[in-house]
């Protein structure tokens, strides 16, 4: 897409705006819609809306498909040692209350936080590497075709 | 009465969509559609009080899903072939389905009943207790990490095992590939 | 049975089933491998509002409560847990449709074709040719 000028400039301008939305999302989820799956989706649409205009090469050499493919585990492990740290604190499984155990609310808050930065993780992890999975192949259509 | 009437109007701007995409032919359109078809359900959805889902159904359905769908068609094709088959039995298995779920809605709640057995499980429980244990205005949050947390992780393990399978089929069999055709290195 | 109270009550339940229907109907009728999927798509979305329909409560409104955490009693809410259940079923479903979607891009590499009758042509030519090498070697009639 290198002769698509408006597309460049504009996405240039496009991709801080939506990765401070994803943010937003991501932190704001407690007291407006949003949460770690959309986060994740708005996070990884950011990255792949780079590599679209910009080509794959440019995007793999901002956020490497090595960190990616480490992000998607990453995140389950997150969520999952939540749980086992709340079980090590004495508490049942993912029971947030042990992070605070003189006010369980804030004890949730800090829980919550936590898995939902996981799930952030592991959502962004995956669609990016779903999105490179598909892009690094050869395709069997050229331009002129569309 | 207006709240009523905007999800007709909803409802039948989706049925045109689908069936758009049930006759077109032309791929690219078809994905573009579905695209669309996203963002109506996502207004929709809204209308139904269910912002949280909207808002993924639209940044799922219409950004990552459109995008993963286009890349397959750049690897694929872009025009549908004239199916051969008759429609006629497909109809008569769908129409059949339809009728048979019909009848099963027939016994269900009112739509809104505030007194449905899906109204008064749970659900009650979530929305009573949450703020004195929580201090979280989102219940939907609260819900997806905190009651249900345990769902939630399995969610993401379930969306980290497909994104596995999804590299496990296009990303580890690259080198097999290079050596048999060549010749299209050069089209490309 | 059928009066105007139970229609409007229960068309939500019909109105989603015939969005089922049209999905349903790309999955079974089309050969197509994509427009499979797509169709397949058209069916979780009418599913999830189907879902959704049933979590609705007349006169409420979503479930996110005042900033300040001070609840008016009279503010019908709609029920949150479908939404959560739906919300990740969402994102899970992205994720298995691009699995679907690797798929047909390895049954192209493999078939050269997204068409579900050619596939079908190319293996049962290929199970015939299977099939004939082996009475070969075991000496039966060709």
């Amino acid at each position: 897409m290198r002769h698509h000028l408006i597309l460049r400039v504009v996405t240039k301008a496009l991709i801080g705006p939506i990765i401070l939305f994803a943010l937003y999302v991501q932190f704001h989820g407690d007291f407006s819609p949003g949460g770690g799956f959309q986060a994740g989706v708005i996070m990884a649409v950011a990255f792949i809306l780079y590599g679209v205009i910009f080509g794959l090469n440019a995007a793999q050499s901002v956020f490497p498909t090595w960190l990616v493919h480490k992000l998607m585990a990453l995140g389950v492990l997150i969520y999952a040692y939540t749980g086992v740290a709340t079980l090590f604190l004495g508490y049942d499984f993912l029971d947030y209350g042990a992070f605070d155990p003189h006010h369980p609310a804030h004890g949730q808050h800090w829980g919550i936080l936590a898995v939902e930065f996981g799930v952030l993780v592991t959502v962004t992890g995956v669609m990016m590497a779903i999105y490179y999975a598909f892009a690094e192949r050869r395709p069997r259509i050229s331009d002129k075709d569309w | 009465m207006v709240e009523l009437l905007v999800d007709l109007t909803l409802f039948f701007m989706l049925v045109t969509t689908a069936i758009a995409i049930t006759y077109s032919r032309h791929l690219f359109g078809v994905v573009m559609m579905a695209g669309v078809f996203s963002l109506l359900s996502a207004m929709l959805l809204v209308s139904l009080d269910a912002v949280d889902v909207a808002f993924t159904e639209a940044a799922v359905g219409a950004g990552i899903s459109s995008v993963l769908m286009l890349s397959t068609l750049t690897l694929t094709a872009r025009i549908e072939k004239p199916s051969t088959r008759s429609p006629l039995i497909p109809l008569l298995v769908v129409t059949a389905t339809g009728a048979a779920i019909i009848y099963g809605t027939l016994d269900m709640p009112s739509f809104g009943d505030p007194n449905s057995p899906a109204q008064l499980g749970a659900a009650a429980q979530y929305l009573a207790n949450s703020p004195a244990d929580m201090h979280i205005p989102n219940v939907v949050t609260v819900v997806l990490a905190s009651y249900r947390g345990f769902d939630t992780l399995g969610e993401a393990a379930v969306v980290f095992t497909a994104g596995v399978g999804v590299l496990l089929l296009l990303s580890g069999l690259r080198r097999r590939r290079r050596r048999g055709d060549t010749d299209e290195k050069e089209t490309s | 049975m059928f009066e105007l109270d139970f229609i409007l009550g229960h068309m939500n339940y019909w109105l989603f089933t015939v969005l089922m229907m049209i999905g349903l109907y790309n999955v079974v009728a089309k050969g197509n491998l994509i427009k499979k999927v797509v169709g397949l798509n058209l069916f979780q979305a009418a599913v999830f509002m189907f879902y959704i329909s049933i979590g609705k409560v007349t006169g409420g409104t979503a479930p996110i409560f005042p900033t300040d955490m001070k609840i008016d009693p009279d503010v019908v809410y709609s029920n949150p847990l479908p939404h959560v259940l739906i919300l990740t079923a969402i994102v899970v479903g992205i994720a298995t449709t691009s699995l679907a979607l690797a798929l047909i891009v390895r049954i192209r590499e493999e078939f050269d074709t997204i068409e579900e009758d050619e596939i079908l042509e190319i293996e049962t030519e290929m199970v015939r040719k299977e099939n004939q090498a082996c009475g070969d070697v075991m000496g039966g009639a060709t």
